[in-house]
Order: C-alpha cells, then sequence, then structure tokens
C-alpha cells in the first residue's frame, strides 16, 4: 500500500506539484494521465525519491519514504522503475544488467542471480539475448530487458515512467504485453503513460493530473466516459 | 652531417640501462597520478563543498607551476620538511604523480560528467550504494570515454620523466647526457635517447588502442 498525503514539490520558483493526496492499493494497477507538464512523471518520481518532496509525505508499506530517518535504498530495493529511455548498463551484458543489482545489493551469488535472471528473460521473451550487449537491441527489447532488471530486485511495486513514449509504434504492443501480463500476476504498480487504451484496459484506476493538481481519481470507465472536470474533458477530446 | 655512432657504440648498453629507472618512475607515478586523481575528481563532483574547494585548490597549485619546480621543491625541500634526504627516485615519483593527479583529475571529472545522468538513476532505483554505483557503474563508462584524453597523460608523462636528469637520477636522458660528456659528442647519444623514447611512446600508443578495442566492445 502506497499512501501519498499532501505532496508538495517544486523546483525554484515553479511548483510543480501542489498538494496530492491518494492512495494506491496492494496489487492495484494505477494509470497516471495528464497533459505534459502536468507534473505526472514529478508524481513518480517522488514516489521512490528521485525526486525529493518539498512537502508531504509517502508511505510506502510500513515505511515513511519521505522521513529522514528512513534507510532510502532499502525501500527502493522494494520499488521498482522503468524509465523512458531505458537507462540499461551499457557496458554489461544483457544478463549482467539483471544480474548486477541483486548481487551487489541482496547479495545473491552469482549462479542465483542468473538462474533468476534467465528465468526473468524466459517471461520477457529475450532468451536468445542473455549475452548481447543493450546497442543491439531494439527499443522495444531494450525496455522489456528494463522491466526484467526492475523484478529481478523483487519489488512489490513497479513504476513505469512512460515507458513506451521513447519507442518505435511497432514495438509499443511487445512492452504492453510484458507489462500486461505483470498486472495479471497481482504487482502493484503506478504507470505514466500517453497509451489511453492500455490505460483503459489494464488499469484499476486512473488519476489525472493538471498542473500539478490531482483532477479525476476513478475507474477508467469512468474516467473516459465521463470525467468530471472540463479539463479532462478538454484533454480527451485531443487525445482519444 | 657527420653522423658517428662508432665512437658511442660501446656506451649504448649504458644508455639502454636507463630503461628501467625511467620506467619504474613514469609506471609508479601514473598509478600515484590515476588513484589519486580519481579520488581528486569524485572530490569536485560531490555535494560538500569544502571538499571541491579542497580539490580544486589542489589542482590549482600543480597545474600553476611548472613541473620541474615542483621536482626540485620535493626533492631539495625533503631535508627542511622531513629532516631527511630522500631518495632521487622517490621526489620523482612523487612529484610527477601528484603532478599528473591534478591532471587526471580533471579529465575523468569531465568523463563522469558526461555519463548519461539516467545510469545514476537507474543504480539508484535499484537500490545500488553510491561507493558501488561509481566504481561498477558511472567510472567504467567515464572511463571508455576518457581513455584517449587519459592515453595522452601517460605519453606525456612518459616524455617529461626526462627532467629527472635535474635531480641526478640515471634515467635514459641523464646517461645519455653522461656518454655525450665522455666522448665529447653530444648529437649522436641524444639522438639516440630520443629513439629510446619514441619507441616506449609508440609501444603506449599500440597498447592503449588495444585497451580501447576491447572497451569498445559493448557498442
Amino acid at each position: 500500500m502506497i499512501k501519498i498525503d499532501n505532496l508538495h514539490k517544486s523546483f525554484g520558483k515553479l511548483e510543480v506539484l501542489k498538494g496530492i493526496n491518494t492512495a494506491i492499493k496492494d496489487g492495484e494497477v494505477v494509470a497516471i494521465i495528464g497533459p505534459s507538464g502536468s507534473g505526472k512523471s514529478t508524481f513518480l518520481r517522488c514516489l521512490n525519491l528521485l525526486e525529493r518532496p518539498t512537502m508531504g509525505q509517502i508511505w510506502i508499506g510500513d515505511s515513511e519514504v519521505t522521513d529522514n530517518k528512513t534507510n532510502i535504498m532499502k525501500v527502493r530495493e522494494n520499488v521498482g522503475m522503468v524509465f523512458q529511455h531505458f537507462h540499461l548498463f551499457p557496458h554489461k551484458t544483457v544478463l549482467g544488467n539483471l544480474t548486477y543489482a541483486p548481487m551487489k545489493v541482496k547479495g545473491l551469488s552469482k549462479a542465483e542471480a542468473e538462474s533468476q535472471g534467465r528465468e526473468l528473460l524466459k517471461k520477457v521473451g529475450l532468451s536468445d539475448k542473455e549475452n548481447e550487449y543493450p546497442n543491439r537491441l531494439s527499443g522495444g527489447q531494450k525496455q522489456r530487458v528494463a522491466i526484467a532488471r526492475a523484478l529481478a530486485m523483487n519489488p512489490e511495486v513497479m513504476l513505469f515512467d512512460e515507458p513506451t513514449s521513447a519507442l518505435d509504434p511497432e514495438m509499443v504492443k511487445e512492452v504492453l504485453e510484458v507489462m500486461k501480463s505483470l498486472a495479471h500476476t497481482g504487482m502493484t504498480m503506478a504507470i505514466v503513460t500517453h497509451e489511453m487504451g492500455f490505460a483503459r484496459e489494464v488499469a484499476d484506476r486512473v488519476l489525472f493530473l493538471d498542473g500539478g493538481n490531482l483532477l479525476e481519481n476513478t475507474a477508467p470507465e469512468e474516467f473516459f466516459t465521463n470525467p468530471k472536470s472540463q479539463r479532462a474533458r478538454d484533454f480527451l477530446e485531443k487525445v482519444l | 652531417m657527420n653522423l658517428d655512432f662508432e665512437r658511442i657504440m660501446p656506451s649504448l648498453p649504458f644508455i639502454l640501462e636507463g630503461i628501467p629507472m625511467t620506467l619504474q618512475v613514469v609506471a609508479a607515478a601514473a598509478l600515484l597520478g590515476f588513484v589519486l586523481g580519481t579520488i581528486l575528481s569524485l572530490l569536485k563532483i560531490s555535494r560538500i563543498k569544502p571538499l571541491n574547494w579542497l580539490a580544486d585548490f589542489y589542482t590549482s597549485i600543480f597545474r600553476g607551476t611548472p613541473l620541474v619546480l615542483q621536482l626540485m621543491l620535493i626533492y631539495f625541500g625533503s631535508p627542511q620538511v622531513f629532516g631527511v634526504q630522500i631518495e632521487a627516485y622517490t621526489a620523482a615519483f612523487l612529484s610527477f604523480g601528484l603532478n599528473s593527479a591534478a591532471y587526471i583529475s580533471e579529465i575523468i571529472r569531465g568523463g563522469i560528467l558526461a555519463v548519461d545522468k539516467g545510469q545514476q538513476e537507474a543504480a539508484l532505483a535499484l537500490g545500488v550504494p553510491y561507493r558501488s554505483m561509481m566504481t561498477n557503474i558511472i567510472l567504467p563508462q567515464a572511463l571508455k570515454n576518457i581513455l584517449p584524453a587519459l592515453m595522452n597523460e601517460f605519453i606525456s608523462l612518459t616524455k617529461e620523466s626526462a627532467v629527472v636528469t635535474v635531480i641526478g637520477l640515471s634515467d635514459i636522458m641523464r646517461r645519455s647526457y653522461i656518454v655525450g660528456g665522455e666522448t665529447y659528442k653530444f648529437f649522436e647519444p641524444i639522438l639516440f635517447a630520443g629513439l629510446i623514447y619514441y619507441v616506449m611512446v609508440m609501444i603506449l600508443t599500440l597498447i592503449g588502442k588495444a585497451i580501447e578495442r576491447r572497451m569498445r566492445r559493448s557498442d
């Protein structure tokens, strides 16, 4: 369970998040939608403290991540993150990308980490690529490796920051398929996305952000067919 | 032009015997320079301001004065500062190493800054501690990019090591000068020393290229 209470974030004078309150239940898949500059990526990045909130509190499970006494590295072990631009380690092979953190952070043996890594590669359909370097992969393959890398830490929560926005159109589907099957395993997921069809189909709930405010917090059907705010209606008119 | 290598022929082995001394000084200085340079570069990118100042001050001192002056300060100053006369070899590799660290720290700092910020975020998001992130993720990528600049530094270190002559260390340069004094022929032995330096630099260049090829495997 993630609880977000009165979350504010400013960059200098620019106030990006203006007090977000919501919670994400265990096993829930939440799509975070909104126009660019609405603060959705910042919101996501606050959850694992890649950005430090200016004000407000965030709990993940029992630990308050915004408390200075909390060991944030321990929290991050439990929160996987997938980035728009993958950020795979280019000097490590695909399997090396998957085994590095489990060995370094969790102290898994090389054999354990590799067998787990191969298992995950099978799940994302890239078993034949374990010895390739990331630069030899297509965008869709890279993102599937990045998802597998995050899963290798056995996280309880997965954050996705526009996972398909940097992909060629024909590669979007393979990544969304992997995410869909992940959602079916009961993983708690927060996904910043522009894929409205995916959000509608897979998400349990939609958060609509605009100008740093949470304007809609509702079931996908409700959001896409009957949005409350004028801003959401305008937005949907443009993207659908 | 009349070149007479015959006269200095018997002295060529004497000059060649200076190679190990030159190599020892260069290797020790390169190691010291690289390790200290890496530490300085990390201080420079640290968020703790006094550490930035410390590293910047260090760099300004060693870049702001001539190498040969630093060498002489360390060698001739040691009895007054430490109460003992340190050996010429120690003074040589210390001054070269400390000097080189200043330049190498700037090279490495540039290399670290050029690594995509996302790499750091990806490592942090996986719960990787700062130290491991630097040694396993950021520095290897930085090193790959700065390898040519680093090789430049080692090459110039090899050649600049010839200034140890001024504190009497019997390296290649010094020995060729001695041979010149003994035979009253300076041109030939110094020409020969030049050849030795050139060959050493060529070998270094080849090693650098081999390392670069190895590191480009992931491209």
